[in-house]
Parts: C-alpha cells; sequence; structure tokens
C-alpha cells in the first residue's frame, strides 16, 4: 500500500511502473480508479526503456531483446511463456526502467490484458469486490510452479469523489478481503490511498493491513536548508519511504540499510530511486551530522564555539 | 539454540518454572504492538511453549491475520510441527479469514458470527479428553481484524472476549490475544484497548526503540506480570523491560547494553 502526499501525485509514477512492469511480462492487469474513465490513464503508462548497451535503437516489436535483467523472476517462468526474448547474451531480462516519455503500446493495452473499473460511483465496494475475486480466480496458487500472475492497482482508494468514501469499516472489509484472497494467488495488489483524508486511528489500521508499506512524500523546490544538506537536490522530485515490508512465512523483521530514498526524474524520462546522500560536512566547523545548520557557508559563533 | 536467551521472556511470563502445571492456567495475555514492531513472535513464542512434548496442552487458534501456511512455517522453524500437533488433535486451528458478519440492516445480528465462533470454542474443549481439558491455550491474532469482522462492532468482540473470559475459570484456560495498540492511542476515546488491559493478567507490549530501527535490536518489550504467584506462596505485580532481536529459529532477549 501507498501512502500518498496530497501536495504531489508521485504515487502515480509508482503506479504507471507497477501497471507497466505487469502488462511488460504479460501479467494482466485489474485497474480501478476514482476517474470516470480508467482507460484513458492507460495511455499514460510508460514504454520499458531502452537498454544503455543496445547497439542499434530500433524500436519495434521485439525492443524487449535488450531489457536488463533486474530481478530474478525469469526463473519462475517456463521459457514458453516469456513472450520476449533478449537473445543478446541469452539472457532473459526483467524489465525494471520504463521511459516515461514513450507510452506503452497499444497491443499491449486490449481488454484481455487489462480490466479497467471505475469507482467513483459505486455506492458499496460489492461490485469492486466481486471484480477482484474474479480476476484472482484465474490465478490461484498450487503447489506447481507458477505459470502466471496477475496485479490488482487501485489508485486513491478513499478518495472523497468515490461514493463509499465515508464507509470507513466498508473499505476496511474490503482490503482484508482482497489481502485474503491475493495471498491465496499469484497476485500482487497495489492500493494507493490518501492517509489525510482518514481519521488516524483508521490510517493507522489500513497501516498495519498492509504486507508492504509505502509512502511518498512531495519536496519543496528552492528549500535552501535542504540543497546544503542533500547532493542532487535539484534533481529531486519528493521522498519514498518504506514503512514495512511484508514478512510471509517467517516472523523475521526485514530491516533495510535505508528506508527513505529519493524520487528523481533522470531527463525527465526515467524513475530513479536513490539511497540519501548528504552533502559533505565541513569538519573545521565542528558541526555534526545532527545538525540542520548549514555546512559550509558561514554561521554565527555561539558562545561555546571555539 | 541459546537457551538462555530466550529465558528472559519465559521468566516475565513465568515459563522458566516447570511446564506442568502450565503456569499460563487461567490466565489472560495481552499482547501490544505497532506498525513499526510486531508483537506476533510473542505469540507464536508462547504457542510453540504450549505445544511442548513435555506437557499435554492443546492450543486453539483463531485466526483472523494469516492463513495456517504461514504459521505452520514459522512454527516449524521454531522446531514446532503444527501439523503433527493438529493430527494428534492438540492443534486447532480456525480459519477467520474470510469470515465477515453481516451488516445490521439485513435483519442479522452482527453478533452471529463472533456467537457461532465462541460455540465452535466451547465445543472443542469439552469435546477434548478431561486431562487435556485443564491445560487449553485459546490464541487470537489479532483483535483488530476481529473487529473489522464485526463491522466495527468492539462492543460485540468485546463481549466475545467476557464469553472467553468465562472459559477461563470454567475450564482455567489461558486467553492470548494480540492487538494494535497505535491504533487505539490515535483514537479520541481508547476504550476497547483500555478494557482488555484492565481484563488481562499479564500485559505485554511491543515497542520500537526511541532511536530507531536497527538490525541488531529489533525492539523492546515491556511484560506486566499482575499478581505473578512465586514460589513462596506470595504475588505481587513484577514488571520486566528488554530488548530484543529476532531470528527464524529463536527470539533473542537481552537487558540493554549486554548484547555484545
Amino acid at each position: 500500500m501507498v501512502m500518498e502526499d496530497a501536495e504531489a501525485p508521485h504515487h502515480m509514477l509508482l503506479l504507471r511502473n507497477f501497471m507497466s512492469q505487469g502488462l511488460v511480462h504479460n501479467q494482466p492487469l485489474l485497474y480501478a480508479s476514482p476517474a470516470i474513465d480508467p482507460r484513458g490513464f492507460l495511455g499514460t503508462l510508460p514504454s520499458p526503456a531502452a537498454s544503455k548497451d543496445e547497439k542499434s535503437h530500433k524500436h519495434d516489436p521485439d525492443q524487449e531483446k535488450g531489457l536488463r535483467i533486474a530481478w530474478q523472476y525469469k526463473k519462475y517462468f517456463g521459457e514458453s511463456q516469456l513472450n520476449f526474448d533478449g537473445q543478446r547474451d541469452g539472457k532473459h531480462e526483467y524489465s525494471n526502467e520504463f521511459d516515461l516519455r514513450k507510452p506503452l503500446e497499444r497491443h499491449f493495452l486490449s481488454a484481455q490484458r487489462v480490466d479497467c473499473v471505475s469507482i467513483q460511483d459505486s455506492p458499496n465496494l460489492s461490485a469492486l469486490q466481486d471484480r477482484s475475486a474474479t480476476f484472482l480466480s484465474q490465478y490461484p496458487r498450487n503447489d506447481g510452479s507458477i505459470s502466471c500472475a496477475g496485479r490488482i492497482a487501485i489508485q486513491s482508494f478513499s478518495a472523497p469523489q468515490c461514493a463509499y468514501s465515508n464507509m470507513e469499516w466498508d473499505m476496511l472489509s474490503f482490503i482484508r478481503s482482497l489481502k485474503s484472497m491475493v495471498r491465496s494467488s499469484n497476485a500482487v495488489a497495489l492500493i494507493t490511498f490518501p492517509p489525510s483524508l482518514l481519521s488516524p486511528s483508521f490510517c493507522k489500521r489500513w497501516q498495519h493491513m498492509a504486507d508492504t508499506l509505502l509512502s511518498v512524500k512531495a519536496i519543496p523546490d528552492e528549500d535552501k536548508e535542504l540543497s546544503q544538506l542533500l547532493t542532487g537536490y535539484q534533481d529531486m522530485v519528493g521522498f519514498l519511504n518504506v514503512h514495512k515490508v511484508a514478512r510471509i512465512n517467517t516472523q523475521v523483521p526485514v530491516i533495510l540499510d535505508a528506508t527513505t530514498f529519493s524520487i528523481k526524474l533522470q531527463k525527465r524520462r526515467f524513475l530513479v530511486l536513490e539511497c540519501l546522500n548528504q552533502a559533505p560536512v565541513d569538519g573545521s566547523s565542528g558541526t555534526s551530522y545532527g545538525t540542520s545548520g548549514s555546512c559550509s557557508g558561514s554561521s554565527k559563533t555561539g558562545n561555546l564555539d571555539f | 539454540m541459546n537457551q538462555r536467551s530466550s529465558n528472559l521472556l519465559d521468566e516475565a511470563l513465568g515459563l522458566d518454572q516447570s511446564i506442568e502445571p502450565w503456569p499460563l492456567r487461567g490466565r489472560i495475555v495481552a499482547i501490544e504492538d505497532q506498525v513499526e514492531t510486531s508483537g506476533s513472535f510473542v505469540l507464536h513464542h508462547i504457542l510453540k511453549r504450549s505445544l511442548s512434548p513435555n506437557s499435554s496442552n492443546v492450543s486453539i487458534f483463531i485466526a483472523f491475520s494469516q492463513p495456517f501456511s504461514h504459521y505452520d512455517r514459522v512454527l516449524r522453524k521454531l522446531g514446532c510441527n503444527l501439523v503433527t500437533q493438529r493430527d494428534n488433535n492438540r492443534f486447532f486451528f480456525f480459519d477467520m479469514l474470510m469470515l465477515q458478519c453481516p451488516g445490521g440492516d439485513e435483519g442479522i445480528s452482527p453478533e452471529c458470527g463472533l456467537i457461532a465462533l465462541y460455540g465452535k470454542i466451547y465445543k472443542t474443549i469439552v469435546a477434548l479428553p478431561e486431562v487435556s481439558s485443564k491445560n487449553v491455550t485459546i490464541i487470537i491474532d489479532d483483535l483488530s481484524l476481529m473487529e473489522v469482522a464485526a463491522n466495527g462492532s468492539s462492543d460485540y468482540v468485546l463481549d466475545f472476549m467476557h464469553y472467553c473470559r468465562t472459559l477461563t475459570t470454567e475450564f482455567d484456560c489461558s486467553l492470548i490475544a494480540l492487538n494494535h495498540e497505535d491504533i487505539y492511542s490515535s483514537a479520541d476515546r481508547p476504550t476497547f484497548l483500555l478494557q482488555m488491559e484492565y481484563l488481562a493478567d499479564i500485559l505485554i507490549k511491543a515497542e520500537p526503540l526511541a532511536t530507531g530501527l536497527a538490525s541488531d535490536v529489533h525492539g523492546q518489550l515491556t511484560v506486566l506480570n499482575k499478581g505473578m504467584n512465586y514460589r513462596q506462596g506470595s504475588s505481587r505485580n513484577k514488571i520486566s523491560n528488554f530488548h530484543f532481536k529476532v531470528k527464524e529459529n529463536v527470539v533473542e532477549c537481552f537487558y540493554p547494553g549486554s548484547q555484545g
């Protein structure tokens, strides 16, 4: 689940990547949003980025040949399931990089691959629950290998324009039910929601429900303090925070080295997440990392400064 | 396995003495955790102890949170085979993942699901052989999801807990329940949480450290054991506080600063 920031729609970047990645790898998608016509959003889904190593930049239906390995998902798929092949180097590549300026090719967006649901006018969540159940029933979890996986993307689930948005317990019931269904299927669901529109207590309930919990935050332009604290501040559009990582079949918590990442748009095309790097501290000034003051400029000296 | 390291939690719960009679007999244990620090490992630990081969305990697990396969895999790594225990009628698993009480306006009381659940627990206990019926541990994971199943009727959940409490007096059952403290502390009236804390004989809180998460210390536990019985026959409240690190096969508990 992704907690949105009302100041900037960075959750849409994550949503687009999630949706494109699934479609490009033959994972059908169920997409629900508060828009009257959710299908319109599909036109903004990015296409896989061309590999840096590719010698020719021909963009044809076989462009997937240049995709780089990002994940080891390939070992879960039979060779015949992959509808693209990175014959270069004999590797099958799983795409994790997308070009936001290049829309996803239309053949990926067919009705067979993408089912869209508008949740704006639904008086309750029964219809969405039924659609989700029908969708997930196509990807039951068996003991054998995974032959096909599905993805569910629900955007701005508790948005105020949705008729059910004041039915807090019903929304919780839906999430609980969806979680159960997803757990017993070969599918993953991504839900984004605006936490500021929920009461604090319910917001906590939602957070506990999530297997993996992320939040995105906008950062202001021209923040002098931040620009002095962080390297590459001018390229950042926001922060991504990892609050919780799924612990399925284990009781051991996942402790990450870093839980906050900067969100950058490289050349305005590529979504890049990076660990934060602090700007170098001027050692002679005696300030520590804990301070938020200027690192390089002169600062007023207090009575106890040496 | 580092026998000593898990003793701080066992000590706090009175489980470091003998397993028979089960030290938690007739007692209610409330476990509270937060988003940052899960307390489910305490449930797993108590379940494992209750299913010790040296005892005749029976455990009834009411699962609102995870399917059986999750607990099976977790407990296997802790050295306890839930499938075998289930086959031997020492472990009863009630899958409540899809339980959803119907809304009130359908003319069916939301209580019906929870009443049926209580009935099922009661029938399971009375069907046990005499000696086992004296050592039953009922474990609930978790209460906040029971509220969701009851469409937000916290009163019905509390009623259910009160009914289960009668089992602790009638059958000497132990009742262990997990809940999420931060849900209620951010609410206007944290009545539900306070009621559970009042009911509990042992209150266990899992919290993050003030310094945040770390790979060698996952959090801190505070255990309030009300009326703990000591060998001399006296009883008094005991508070224990220590740090913990959760591993696949054990939970390491240690006092702050003592972990090398």
